[in-house]
């Protein structure tokens, strides 16, 4: 275990007894955590968010209830839950990329992408997408045309946001969730483009 | 179009310039990290507070963080976690920080390779 600045006691065993101690009072029990956990890691992730992609891309009409309502929208697909509220949809353009961050801590739509992944939380990431966001996107391989304008979303408990990526060319023969299979959860945050099958 | 994954690989995997993986990170680093997670999932479910009442602790607690530990030691984010959910309890449950201290120093206390003690006496 690495000394800790302030003393404070290893993390693992403090969660340890906090789990104890609101086990002894009857306010949590193992099993449930070990479903919602489960939940987390198996179930819940980034397919989710492709599949809504799809549907956009290869239904008008889904996508006009998504862009208008994205809670309802992805609801039609069963996906809810906590961090599933206030969904807002942004699609990209030719000539407007959008990407999302969250400033303050780690909001995120879990039931369409799962947890964040690391890079989403690190306090770089969160105050350098805001600043220069060009530079970041770059870095992190999305090399956009100057031409395209960038606009950044900063999610919070009231709005979450999730990117509707273009859909690339030459996919027009493909189905549903040939379709799906394309789209990364880089995508859906706006850290990345949706690539051609191939 | 840009090929990401070919990027990727020349990229530092890790840092404040780590590009984002498409796959192969666990979802918790440690199983700590998990437990921490399905502690506040689980309270919530129980009505004892609200995900808002998390966040709010939560951006606080990275808030401190920046302010007082970024200067010496990397940043941690499920640590952030962790004591957004210890305030929460404390102020929404009987659970008191001493109660939390004395069973995690006693935790401390157990011989190694003991890592799970059901019949625990946090009461000394």
């Amino acid at each position: 275990m690495t000394a800790m600045p302030d003393a404070r006691p290893p993390a693992p065993i403090r969660t340890e007894a906090l789990e104890a101690l609101l086990t002894e009072r009857g306010l949590v029990n193992a099993d449930a955590i070990n479903g919602l956990i489960n939940r987390f890691v198996n179930d819940v992730g980034p397919m989710n968010g492709a599949k809504v992609v799809a549907r956009a891309w290869t239904d008008p009409d889904y996508k006009e209830r998504l862009l208008t309502d994205g809670t309802a929208a992805v609801g039609e697909f069963g996906f809810s839950g906590p961090q599933g509220e206030h969904i807002v949809v942004v699609e990209n353009q030719e000539d407007m990329h959008n990407v999302v961050v969250c400033t303050l801590c780690s909001c995120y739509p879990w039931p369409l992408l799962g947890l964040p992944p690391d890079w989403y939380k690190d306090p770089a990431y969160r105050s350098r997408i805001v600043r220069e966001p060009r530079t970041v996107l770059n870095e992190m391989g999305l090399a956009l045309d100057d031409s395209v304008d960038i606009t950044v979303w900063d999610s919070s408990a009231e709005n979450r946001y999730f990117i509707l990526p273009q859909r690339p060319a030459g996919t027009e023969e493909l189905s549903e969730d040939e379709l799906a299979a394309l789209v990364t959860r880089e995508a859906m945050v706006g850290v990345a483009q949706v690539g051609a099958p191939g | 179009m840009t090929d990401t994954t070919a990027l990727l690989g020349e990229l530092p995997a890790d840092g404040p310039a780590a590009p984002p993986r498409s796959n192969g990170e666990l979802v918790f680093a440690a199983p700590w990290e998990g437990r921490a997670f399905g502690l506040m999932l689980a309270l919530t479910e129980q009505g004892v507070f609200t995900l808002s009442d998390f966040q709010a602790a939560l951006i606080n607690s990275i808030a401190r963080w920046d302010e007082l530990q970024r200067p010496v030691e990397e940043y941690h984010y499920y640590e952030c976690w962790l004591a957004a959910l210890e305030t929460l309890v404390v102020e929404k449950t009987p659970v008191t920080n001493p109660e939390i201290d004395a069973l995690t120093s006693h935790y401390l206390t157990r011989p190694a390779g003991h890592d799970h003690d059901h019949d625990h006496d946090h009461h000394h």
